[in-house]
């Protein structure tokens, strides 16, 4: 399945500046494993050392925030597109 | 290895800024893995994208002089200008200049509720835009004026939309807010009658919030300061003088119990920080302090983590009254439940009934009309006496954060006329009002 990843700020270091790439994978983990290997330490950014979604990141396939599909193993379908986001954001 | 000095820019060229425009802040630190920043319109650490915030040099050694310097500066925020990431001229700046609200001996609700130690509500509705936004916005505006920002703007739920509009009109800065399109009314009006630009997004507060966060990495969001997202951390410090005050205005002391709103979370993260503060600057005695933190039933995220012993808040869909508290994924909601625990304190919530039934008693017993945020936190309180949560003979200080005019909705079903009359005196006793 390829996909597009949306880049914050923040990562585009690993991506030379991009803030849109193109990955490949039918589940989310895929697409993170697919973006390290294209963009060698960006996955450690994503996730923490046992391998979850780092607590501050929010990620989202389409519309949908993970956290309410299921996690790193949301499916990602053909031409879905992916946000990663800081989760500091907002509020008072 | 830790690389230092990479976080998040928000825009390809700001400001420089000098070591006195921020006064005694001097870096930015994550509150996650404790990693420093230059001082920039950053808000997340590039390491574990952990909240960065405000790390200082403060005042101490002297805290007679210190006080003194604050009791003798001006009746808003600013008296507290050496503890706030700010240049010490900063009373001389156009802003809307916040803070000073009352704090209100609530002896008659004390008397309801049974709290026999002393009842206080701190009543943030005497804010410029009558609600506590107005702290955390005049910090924002005056980062925002130092990196160069020509527009200001936020992701909001109405209060803080209303605030951002009102300082940009104070400081001559464009404005360009972003709501949930279904808010109240009330807050829509006092949001769009500064001027600005006021966008309705289809969708709830996180699905605003998220659009915020992508504009702020694209184009087309260049030159503009996010009070709540590249200021955030210089934005959050403005609740550290709800703080300031209330400690103040009791003498200099710490209260024994807080209850707080929860929506981010922030501001109870920053009460806490603030009272630290005081203890660490010696302006107040050190001793044991409790803070509880209220939400809504229907948006109640923290208090679901808080009550299954969890560490990390699973989001949910806010379904609520209590608009203003309404994000479901909150941002602060990990660090309010180190707070709550460690202090003693709970995280508690209330359903919508609760809360319009919790904002008439404030009114019956107090003549303070509060936002369905101060029904929560007064229902919350009312509830945590009653689970034995909450000490009711010990000292407590309830926030209130906004005025009820800005809610009419939420009570306007329940209220109204008690009788209509004709202009005699027979139909006056007819009535049964003599």
């Amino acid at each position: 399945m390829s996909v597009s990843v949306r880049i914050p700020t923040i990562l585009r270091t690993y991506t030379g500046g991009a803030a849109e790439v193109k990955a490949e994978g039918a589940t989310l983990a895929a697409v993170i494993a697919d973006l390290e290997a294209n963009h060698a330490g960006i996955g450690d950014r994503i996730l923490d050392g046992a391998g979850k979604l780092r607590r501050f990141v929010n990620v989202y396939v389409n519309e949908d925030d993970v956290r309410f599909a299921d996690g790193l193993e949301t499916a990602t379908p053909e031409g879905a597109g992916i946000s990663i986001i800081p989760a500091v954001a907002g509020g008072c | 290895m830790r690389r230092e000095g990479l976080a998040i820019m928000a825009v390809t060229a700001v400001k420089s800024v000098t070591p006195e425009s921020f006064g005694p802040a001097v870096a930015l630190s994550c509150r996650e893995c404790g990693a420093r920043t230059p001082l920039a319109p950053d808000f997340a650490c590039s390491e574990c994208f952990g909240p960065l915030e405000i790390a200082y040099d403060l005042p101490t050694g002297d805290p007679e002089a210190l006080r003194a310097r604050i009791e003798a500066g001006p009746q808003n925020i600013w008296r507290y200008a050496p503890l706030l990431p700010v240049a010490a001229d900063v009373a001389e700046h156009p802003n809307l200049n916040p803070g000073w609200t009352k704090l209100v001996k609530a002896d008659n609700l004390a008397r309801e509720l049974g709290i026999t130690g002393g009842l206080y509500i701190k009543d943030d509705s005497g804010n410029p835009t009558h609600s506590f936004k107005d702290r955390v916005v005049a910090i924002a505006v005056e980062a925002a004026r130092t990196f160069g920002f020509t527009t200001l703007s936020c992701s909001s739920t109405g209060n803080l939309a209303g605030a951002v509009g009102a300082a940009a009109a104070r400081t001559g800065l464009r404005s360009c807010v972003f709501i949930p399109h279904d808010l109240e009314q009330g807050k829509v009006v006092m949001a769009a009658v500064y001027g600005g630009e006021l966008v309705g997004i289809e969708g709830n507060y996180d699905d605003v919030n998220r659009f915020c966060s992508e504009l702020i990495g694209d184009p087309a969001g260049e030159g503009w300061g996010f009070v709540n997202v590249n200021l955030r951390p210089y934005y959050g410090e403005g609740s550290k003088t709800l703080a300031y005050e209330i400690c103040e205005q009791l003498g200099w002391r710490l209260p024994d119990q807080i209850v707080i709103p929860i929506a981010s979370g922030s501001q109870l993260t920053k009460i806490d920080k603030g009272l630290k503060e005081l203890i660490a600057l010696g302006l107040v005695e050190d001793r044991p302090y409790k803070i509880f933190g209220a939400q809504a039933e229907g948006c109640s995220p923290v208090s679901t983590a808080f009550k299954a012993g969890h560490d990390v808040v699973r989001p949910q869909k806010p379904n609520t009254i209590a608009k203003s508290l309404a994000i479901g994924n909150p941002a602060d909601g990990p660090y309010v439940l180190d707070i709550c625990r460690r202090t003693g304190g709970a995280v508690e919530d209330v359903d919508d009934q609760q809360v319009v039934d919790s904002i008439k008693l404030l009114a019956r017993t107090e003549g303070i009309f509060a936002e369905t945020a101060g029904g929560v936190t007064v229902g919350v309180l009312a509830k945590l006496i009653k689970n034995g949560l909450l000490d009711p003979a010990a000292e407590t200080v309830v926030l209130n954060t906004g005025d009820g005019l800005k809610t009419l909705d939420a009570v306007e079903p329940t209220t109204g006329l008690s009788a209509t009359i004709r202009p005699t005196l027979d139909s006056f006793r007819e009535a049964g009002l003599a």
